[in-house]
């Protein structure tokens, strides 16, 4: 009873010690006990309103392969913004979209960081993601392609 | 010295930037519009990041885009031109607080001198005459009367938070005060989002003089002489020379240390230009502080040698002003032609377009500070200005002759420009003999 007394203030100790310098993640091995702990990306808040999402200039179509195929008529998805490119909203989340995903208007496809504030992008169109532009912590400028999507 | 800055402007300006930047061997980014996105000059800085479409309001007025740009890019300082965010004291404080140098003064000191009734204070505390005005902000229309009767008429209605020659009226009697007073204050919230006003005495027949001047971050400050910048239009300019032809050595000294002690007064530092007014007795008054690189900034480097971009740069990394002010020498004649993107046949109405020919001018003691090339666009959404054509030589006949020969070569088409103004300008035997005041082309040219 009394270890799990002391894992219990141990725990406590490092929660504090996670939130005191803001640590997503952390893992304490001490002989054959192992204590890991996870909290949610909490710097950045998460903000849902963007101004004016430039929509979508009607992409260069996916080239056309051997086979022929007529190029689809696909669009993209341009960055409202300047920043950061993530594609999931915490480093071991699995990422919002992938090529396949279905999404509509309201779906949140990204996150952009700009000045330690995240900004979620959404769609703003029906679609089914086609390729994923940007990889995680790229740097984005305002008009750069995130996305390309069939539209519906 | 910095390795790496974000020039926050456009344009011409930003070229200026970017060629300071290389020769001091510190990498340039720089941010642009959609509009300014096949532009040449963008081309030649080491970054360019897209910040938003065309209308400067979503892009380089825009300071979140512009901060996130400088921490994509990695950024060390930001210069932010003249125009746009250069004179925005908040801006200043958020570069200052994401730890990015910006090249301009603090943002207190931006502040003292760009209140307009803040820097007449000081300019009063720094022994520097001034305009015979109100001590303090306006209240209202019947205060507004009782200045100006202590004044005299005729006065002219400023807006604080103003500049550029915008937000001013100018009144002749307790009547048109009272309308003038209404319609300043309309204007002035309009325009800088702050209705707050001041009164003048209305000098007739002004010339325009204003001294440049550097101070450094340890209270050194030096001038660099003076430029005449009476040939305006609608209060802006559009030829400017450095010397002014009718100041005396003993008045150009008593002007320029004015325009130090106001410097120092205000604890400033880097670039700025105090501006006076002169009348017919040679009597110069202070009228207001210009907190930033200004347009007309090569004819200073023209007649002095030394080149102020770098300087700036160099002052927010930093560098002391290693010179004396005996060692800054004046030489020869200076002038600058603004070539404006206007139709001075229709009353100089914006010309926007393509162009499809330019073709500058050269020879000796010719300078062309320009963006532009056949090819790009004049868009509608930024200031008309395209070029600038400074001449240099012993004289000023021999500078005047020059510049004619100069603006005859240069061409621009398909859009008119303000090249024929200036060539007019130029010929007319008042501006030869320098007899003019800051009314010259609304008066002589018509």
């Amino acid at each position: 009873m009394a270890d799990k007394r002391e894992d219990l203030k141990r725990v406590k100790e490092l929660i504090d010690l996670m939130i005191k310098n803001d640590l997503v993640e952390i893992e304490v091995v001490e002989g054959d006990s192992k204590i890991l702990l996870k909290r949610p990306q909490a710097m950045a808040p998460v903000v849902t309103q963007i101004p004016m999402a430039p929509v979508t200039g009607l992409a260069a179509a996916a080239p056309a392969g051997p086979r022929g195929a007529e190029p689809e008529k696909l669009q993209e998805i341009n960055s409202p913004i300047v920043g950061t490119f993530y594609a999931a909203p915490s480093p071991d989340s699995k990422p919002y979209v992938r090529p396949g995903s279905h999404v509509d208007e309201d779906t949140v496809v990204c996150l952009i960081e700009a000045m330690k504030v995240m900004n979620e992008i959404k769609a703003q169109m029906n679609g089914t993601i086609v390729e994923v532009l940007c990889k995680a912590g790229q740097a984005v400028e305002f008009g750069q392609p995130l996305f390309r999507v069939r539209p519906d | 010295m910095f390795s790496r800055i974000l020039i926050a402007n456009r344009g011409e300006i930003a070229l200026r930037i970017i060629r300071a930047c290389h020769e001091l061997g510190i990498e340039a980014v720089v941010v642009f519009s959609q509009a300014d996105k096949d532009a040449e000059y963008v081309r030649l800085a080491d970054e360019a990041i897209c910040i938003g479409p065309a209308p400067a309001a979503q892009s380089y007025l825009n300071i979140p885009r512009i901060i996130s740009a400088a921490e994509i890019a990695d950024v060390e300082a930001i210069h932010p031109g003249y125009g746009f965010l250069a004179e925005n004291a908040h801006f200043a404080e958020i570069c200052r607080e994401c730890g990015i140098a910006f090249i301009g003064p603090p943002p207190e000191a931006m502040r003292r001198l760009g209140d307009k009734v803040c820097a007449r204070e000081l300019a009063r505390s720094a022994r520097v005459p001034v305009v015979p005005g109100s001590d303090s902000e306006i209240a209202d229309e019947n205060e507004a009367v009782k200045v100006a009767n202590k004044i005299g008429y005729p006065v002219i209605i400023k807006a604080a938070a103003g500049g550029g020659g915008r937000g001013m009226r100018v009144a002749h009697n307790d009547i048109s005060l009272h309308g003038a007073f209404a319609a300043a204050r309309a204007e002035a919230e309009a325009a800088f989002k702050n209705g707050s006003l001041y009164i003048e005495k209305y000098l007739s027949q002004p010339r325009h003089v204003e001294v440049q001047v550097l101070a450094d971050k340890m209270s050194n400050a030096l001038h660099f002489y003076e430029r005449d910048c009476t040939i305006q239009r609608r209060h802006q300019k559009l030829i400017e020379e450095s010397p002014c032809p009718v100041l005396d050595e003993a008045t150009r000294e008593e002007l320029c240390k004015a325009a130090l002690r106001l410097i120092q007064q205000a604890e400033y530092v880097n670039a700025a230009t105090v501006e006076f007014l002169l009348d017919r007795d040679k009597n110069f008054y202070f009228i207001e502080v210009n907190t930033r690189i200004q347009v007309e900034h090569p004819v200073t480097e023209m007649v002095t040698g030394h080149d102020l971009i770098k300087w700036q740069i160099k002052i927010a990394a930093g560098h002391p002003l290693d010179l004396r002010q005996k060692d800054i020498v004046h030489s020869g004649v200076a002038l600058e032609c603004r070539i404006n993107a206007e139709d001075p046949q229709r009353n100089f109405a914006p010309c926007p377009g393509t162009i499809t020919r330019f073709i500058p001018p050269g020879g000796m003691g010719v300078r062309v500070d320009t963006h532009l090339h056949e090819g790009c666009t004049v868009s509608p959404h930024y200031d008309s200005m395209i070029a600038k054509l400074i001449v240099h030589q012993k004289t000023r006949d021999e500078a005047i002759a020059t510049m004619k020969r100069a603006l005859r070569e240069f061409r621009i088409e398909p859009i008119k420009t303000t090249i024929p103004a200036c060539l007019a300008i130029l010929s007319h035997h008042l501006y030869i003999k320098s007899d003019i005041d800051t009314t010259f082309i609304e008066q002589k040219l018509g």
